[in-house]
């Protein structure tokens, strides 16, 4: 059980911000975030595109201006859970409140922070026969425990920055056997990483597969082939316990938006009651 | 003020018959978000979340989809040869009667009811 003076739900920018004010206070703070890392949007949709509107920086990158927040922060050492959405939260006797994620990590603090932006990053399911049966068996849809990986045979599927770069990454520093799938042969990815994947493709260190896409997911209890779909020519079936699918995630409301009674506040808002 | 007509099929088959300035630097994105269509903007336009996707129903001398488009597109689940992202179009006096269909949710209802 993690024990703090204010649980922050949500590791965007706002939540960051909540431990620099609060710290100044003296009050330690611990986050929570779906994501794996700290950031919300700016990690995970806009990390390599400028923003212009931070007051003294006429240009700064969205990653940039996270990593600058973690600086500004670390001070306070806060703590994180990230990967885990928050999906309940309950009034103690005490008044004090608890927060468990969907793993069963229980936090308990008097105050709860929810700075959730446009809710809770999950990702985008294909229509895939028992697809959700593999989830946490061999499928993921973002990196959690990069070590997992190590020296193992993966499959990644995307053309963003974050399958380009794990792949790149797991193919560079892991020696582990990559293979790159994507629908097309067109990549959102920043034109260095997509230059960097080809020559590592060139190389044989990553396997290519363009113009392809996973359709079909095969194993006993756990992942252990799956199978291409190509613009042209026959099925690729491939033996791998990884299937990667690092494409776009979307945020939903949920949960914050169903906890709580929804009142009238004197704020003018829709706030929660508990 | 200049208007065009244009016609929506939502997610449940309903039609929708819009009246839609074309004076006002609206894209179709902004202007289905206006009627209050469940379409969500989430990236403010910038074509890197999708959430506008729309199907093309009428044979309408459309903008040609720039790289940010096909890229995204191509991480898209439920893309059709008339598919497009609706930010990615401003509305102009050439899209007169268009008729679009809104593409499914990307995340469903029902998907994460457990949390
Ligand atoms: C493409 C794009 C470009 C943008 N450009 C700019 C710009 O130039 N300038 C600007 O000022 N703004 C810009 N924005 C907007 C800006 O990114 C957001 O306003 C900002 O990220 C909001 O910060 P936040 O911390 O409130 O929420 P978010 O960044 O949305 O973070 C919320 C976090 O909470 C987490 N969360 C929510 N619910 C739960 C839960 N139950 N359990 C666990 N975790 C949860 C989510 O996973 C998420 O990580 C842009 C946004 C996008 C998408
Ligand atoms: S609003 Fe995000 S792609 Fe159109």
């Amino acid at each position: 059980m993690i024990q703090t003076d204010i649980l922050i739900i949500g590791a965007g920018p706002v939540g960051l911000f909540t431990v620099f004010e609060a710290g100044l206070l003296k009050l330690r703070c611990h986050l929570i975030d779906a994501l794996p890392i700290p950031g919300g949007q700016c990690a995970e949709i806009y990390p390599k595109k400028p923003i212009y509107d931070i007051p003294a920086y006429p240009e700064i990158l969205a990653g940039d201006l996270i990593n600058n927040l973690l600086k500004q922060i670390e001070p306070f050492k806060p703590g994180f859970t990230l990967g885990e959405p928050a999906v309940q939260l309950e009034k103690l006797d005490n008044g004090h409140f608890e927060v468990t994620t969907k793993q069963g990590t229980v936090h308990r603090a008097p105050v709860v922070a929810i700075a959730g932006g446009l809710g809770v990053f999950v990702p985008r399911r294909p229509k895939i026969e028992d697809l959700q049966r593999f989830e946490e068996k061999g499928i993921a849809y973002f990196i959690k425990d990069p070590e997992k990986y190590k020296g193992e045979k993966v499959v990644i599927s995307g053309g963003g920055d974050s399958a380009l770069d794990w792949a790149i990454f797991m193919a560079d520093n892991f020696a582990s056997d990559v293979t790159l799938v994507h629908r097309s042969k067109n990549f959102r990815a920043h034109p260095d990483s997509v230059q960097k994947a080809f020559d590592l493709a060139n190389t044989g260190k990553i396997k290519l597969h363009l113009d392809s896409e996973v359709y079909k997911i095969n194993g006993n209890g756990k992942l252990d082939t799956v199978t291409l779909k190509r613009k042209e020519g026959d099925d690729v079936q491939i033996a791998t316990k990884h299937w990667l699918r690092l494409l776009c995630l979307t945020p939903i409301l949920r949960p914050i938006g169903h906890w709580g009674n929804r009142k009238k506040c004197h704020c003018g808002q829709q706030c929660i009651g508990l | 003020m200049n208007e065009i007509n244009i016609t929506v099929i939502d997610r449940q088959g309903d039609q929708h018959d819009l009246k839609v300035p074309t004076d006002m630097g609206l894209n179709l994105m902004e202007t289905l978000k206006s009627y209050e269509l469940p379409v969500e903007g989430i990236c403010g336009g910038m074509a890197m979340c999708a959430s506008c996707h729309c199907y093309i129903l009428s044979d309408h001398d459309l903008p040609e989809q720039g790289h940010d488009e096909i890229a995204m597109l191509d991480e898209t689940d439920e893309v059709e040869s008339n598919s497009r992202l609706a930010c990615q179009i401003q509305i102009t006096n050439k899209l007169e009667g268009l008729k679009l269909e809104l593409a499914p949710e990307l995340v469903g209802e029902d998907e994460f009811s457990d949390w």
